[in-house]
């Protein structure tokens, strides 16, 4: 039992019209001081649950229906509201992963911080303001006393978290729950907050929830850590002990699907599968004539660029510069460079990583060479022929077919309003790759089971798809163009570790078949040394280091990219 | 069947919803009937009021069949020309719901494509549309179904302009609706047109009128419609209003509208059924739409639950 926190069989239950749906089930957690206890686990584990249910705020309807919560040895469940609200905030205190919306935009730092304070305890304005000043200093705010009047906009989005963190300790609370706060944070400023949480908690002995789905912030900071999977505890203990000799099979695939930094995998194995569906008539169902052998080969029958020797693309001196001139303004302004000075090459058949933090201009660049953005000045190259800009290539123009991308977020790439089968089979209608209705149908069903997908899939819209299904039906579309050259734009950031590792094993897998070249943007390093053979690394719109994957990862030329590979948590923590 | 429709029951939401919702279902029936009377009238109303042949002047003035001087023939009584009130009621709701439908469809197809272009290709062109969107929306609905009514009025033929009176009718209302149409269609397609499925469309390189129609169109159509139901309200109430003024439908044709206004002028010398009857319609329908629409906005924009 722990001497600050335990939980035991804590069961929370939502009432839905479906019926009761337990969010989370026979949970037991301890803590002592001083300790930080991580929650990991997918989407839909109940992680967060378990701190709303922790901090007494699950949202109606839901309900604790067993269980126990105990802060010091004292149950929390018997509490009246009133006597809860008053605990709350003053025993624990909680953060949440967006800075930007659990501060109050209209208040400046200095006032909701002394009202925090003299909400909970009787004290002056002047001495409430004093103990807020302090607080910000122990958060590492630099310059506080001035900095203090300034209002939440003015701050950083990593500075902004630590004032949320400093508002968090002023009232001096023993355990605090932190869900998700780093995860809007680029990996530098997610670094420094992590140390910021370890340090609070060994100098002020405040116990720590940490709630993430990041199994390396896990490695990073813990003490003690809970897997969680879809609301049961799936193992629990020492960091070092379940990351290092994980007991459980839900536990060893997690981490088998987790991408390293420190070599190259030829593909994830022993990863977590779908369930395989008994053979119900859903996934009998088959167009006839339809198989994944029929799909790769009319993926290859294509014609084939006959040998080019130079690169696929070829970037020089690109630039692009946004709100050059306004729709009615008659003055030209400055506008803001995205891109300077870009000059990549792309070779046939390989893997060129792009890495950078958030506002680098990983996507600019994606949009520049697909069309969607006009740069401003520079040449590229596609196959040896200029590749014209923006809106100046054609509608017919070859590369429209022949360059194809897959986006970020699989929940607004597809047409929530067609079916799959229009989705997948709008580039074979536009481009004419098909003579009849009843051959795209073909090829859709084909293309279906190349990605391993049911073929019954195509008669269905995309919400009745999960996110990493629906990330298998865009690459599916990206495919039957016959593309040569693949644009991938964090393919995978907004997908579980589990099924991350599933996409970028099925992209290795097409990548191989169909000796595509592929760009892989992303802003995880571990992600991009899976997949690439040559890297790039941008920052602020400006390439600081290009080359090969392999010597990159060993030994990084420039500044930026030392900071950054030494910045990314990763599991090699836990075996020191 | 029975399991089909339990789990459609549950499954769907507007189903579901519905059934949670006594208020929406009263309305759904108020509207239902109407519509219903108004589409069947020619075979359930006692009598034509178009047929001039099929009322006397002699049966002027019956009030309803249940007070003391009640005829049996008129369930509701009749009105200054001897016209039995139900059958006129159920012609004028015919011919108001005729208007009202024609004119929002009109509002919606002009409103909803220019939206939808001024969003899109945004510059100049936005800039245009909406600042005539602007103009129009400073003048009063009333004032422009006038200002239409007025100019055709002048520039046509007497005879030609009754003969088109209710085309005129239906663009003058449908000109003074299309802008919620256009400023909702353009807010939804500046939200539509930076998702990704929109840009994957635009790099395959697909014609802006096929993106315009086949990807954005059908994601936008939830908040139109919502729009449509709300419009469809303002648009019967206008052309009662219109009616009502004198420069609507003519006197002798039955709508609410001109019910109304020949009521109104017998209401002090005891012969309220004239206008409260045609008045009770119009109030029920109005309110009954409204409700409906009030419906589909909750349940189309999550949000607001």
């Amino acid at each position: 039992m722990g001497s600050l926190l335990s939980v035991t069989d804590l069961t929370v239950e939502y009432p839905t019209r479906f019926g009761v749906f337990t969010a989370i089930e026979r949970i037991n957690l301890s803590l002592e001081p001083g300790e930080i206890h991580g929650l990991v686990g997918e989407s839909g584990a109940g992680k967060s649950t378990i701190g709303a249910a922790i901090i007494g705020l699950i949202a109606a309807p839901g309900y604790i229906a067993n269980g126990d919560v105990k802060l010091h040895g004292e149950s929390l469940r018997s509490l009246s509201a009133d006597a809860y609200h008053k605990l709350r905030g003053a025993k624990i205190s909680m953060i949440f992963q967006d800075p930007q919306t659990s501060l109050n935009p209209l208040l400046t730092i200095e006032d909701q911080m002394v009202e925090t304070i003299r909400q909970h305890s009787d004290v002056s304005y002047s001495e409430a303001r004093a103990q807020a000043l302090a607080l910000l200093e122990e958060t590492g705010i630099r310059d506080a006393q001035s900095r203090m009047s300034e209002y939440p906009h003015q701050f950083s989005g990593g500075m902004r978290q630590r004032v949320v963190i400093a508002l968090a300790l002023c009232t001096n609370p023993d355990l605090i729950i932190a869900d998700e706060p780093t995860t809007a944070l680029d990996v530098s400023i997610q670094k420094q907050i992590l140390a910021l949480i370890r340090e609070l908690a060994q100098t002020r002995k405040v116990g720590f929830i940490l709630i993430t789905h990041d199994i390396g912030v896990i490695a990073e900071i813990t003490d003690s850590v809970t897997v969680l999977r879809g609301g049961k505890l799936m193992e629990t203990g020492k960091t070092a002990q379940v990351l290092g000799t994980p007991q459980h099979e839900y536990t060893k695939a997690l981490m088998a699907a987790v991408p390293r930094l420190d070599k190259r995998l030829d593909r994830f194995s022993n990863i977590l599968q779908d369930e395989p569906d008994l053979p119900t008539p859903e996934l009998l169902w088959k167009v006839e004539g339809a198989s994944d052998t029929f799909a790769t080969d009319w993926l290859l029958r294509g014609e084939r660029q006959a040998a080019h020797d130079g690169p696929v693309l070829s970037v020089r001196d690109l630039e692009v510069t946004f709100n050059a001139s306004g729709t009615f303004s008659w003055r030209k302004s400055e506008g803001f460079k995205a891109l300077k000075n870009i000059n990549l090459d792309v070779m046939p058949g390989q893997v060129m990583g792009v890495i950078g933090e958030s506002g680098s201009g990983k996507s600019t660049l994606a949009k520049a060479i697909v069309g969607l953005v006009r740069p401003s000045a520079g040449q590229m190259q596609f196959n040896g022929a200029p590749l014209p800009y923006g809106r100046d290539r054609g509608r017919n123009h070859a590369a429209r077919r022949k360059i194809q991308m897959v986006f970020q977020d699989p929940y607004s790439s597809l047409n929530n309003r067609r079916k799959i089968e229009d989705i997948i089979g709008e580039p074979i209608r536009f481009f004419g790759l098909a003579d009849d209705r009843a051959e795209r149908r073909k090829i859709v069903a084909s293309v279906l089971d190349l990605v391993e997908m049911p073929q019954r899939a195509m008669l269905k819209y995309p919400h009745q798809f999960s996110g990493g299904q629906r990330q298998r039906i865009a690459v599916a579309r990206a495919l039957v163009a016959r593309p040569e050259f693949l644009i991938c734009d964090e393919p995978t950031s907004a997908l579980d570790v589990s099924i991350q590792a599933q996409i970028l094993n099925l992209l290795k897998d097409l990548q191989g078949k169909f000796g595509l070249s592929i760009l892989f943007i992303s802003h995880n390093l571990a992600v991009v040394r899976q997949m690439s053979d040559q890297v790039a690394v941008l920052k602020n719109g400006e390439l600081v280091e290009t080359g090969a994957a392999d010597a990159f990862f060993e030994a990084p030329q420039h500044a930026y990219s030392k900071l950054l590979l030494s910045e990314t948590p990763s599991l090699a923590s836990i075996a020191a | 069947m029975l399991a089909y429709w339990r789990r459609v029951k549950i499954e769907n939401e507007l189903i579901y919803l519905f059934l949670r919702s006594p208020v929406t279902q009263v309305a759904a029936i108020v509207a239902l009937v109407s519509v219903l009377g108004a589409l069947l009238a020619p075979l359930i109303a006692p009598t034509n009021p178009y047929d001039l042949a099929s009322f006397d002047l002699l049966d002027s003035f019956y009030p309803p069949s249940w007070t003391d001087q009640g005829d049996p023939r008129f369930l509701i009584g009749t009105d200054d020309q001897g016209r039995d009130l139900l059958s006129a009621i159920l012609y004028g709701t015919r011919l108001s719901l005729l208007v009202g439908v024609s004119s929002v469809a009109f509002a919606a197809v002009l409103g909803t494509s220019l939206g939808i272009a001024a969003g899109y290709f945004g510059g100049r062109f936005d800039a245009v549309v909406m600042r005539i969107a602007d103009v129009q929306l400073s003048l009063p609905a009333i004032l422009t179904a006038l200002l239409v009514d007025g100019v055709t009025r002048g520039i046509m033929p007497r005879e030609q302009h009754e003969d088109l009176l209710l085309v005129v009718l239906t663009v003058a209302i449908g000109l003074s609706l299309w802008v919620n149409f256009a400023r909702t269609a353009r807010a939804s397609t500046f939200v539509e047109r930076n998702k990704e499925y929109v840009q994957a469309a635009e790099i395959m390189g697909l014609h802006p009128m096929r993106i315009m129609a086949v990807a954005i169109l059908p994601n936008i159509l939830g908040p139109l419609m919502v729009i449509g139901t709300i419009d469809l309200a303002v648009a019967i109430l206008l052309e009662a209003t219109l009616s009502f003024l004198g420069v609507g439908v003519p006197p002798n044709t039955p709508s609410l509208g001109t019910l109304i206004r020949v009521g109104t002028e017998y209401i002090f010398s005891g012969e309220w059924w004239i206008v409260i009857f045609p008045a009770m319609s119009l109030i029920f329908l109005i309110i009954s739409v409204n409700i409906l629409g009030d419906f589909f906005r909750t349940v189309l924009n999550p949000r607001l639950r």
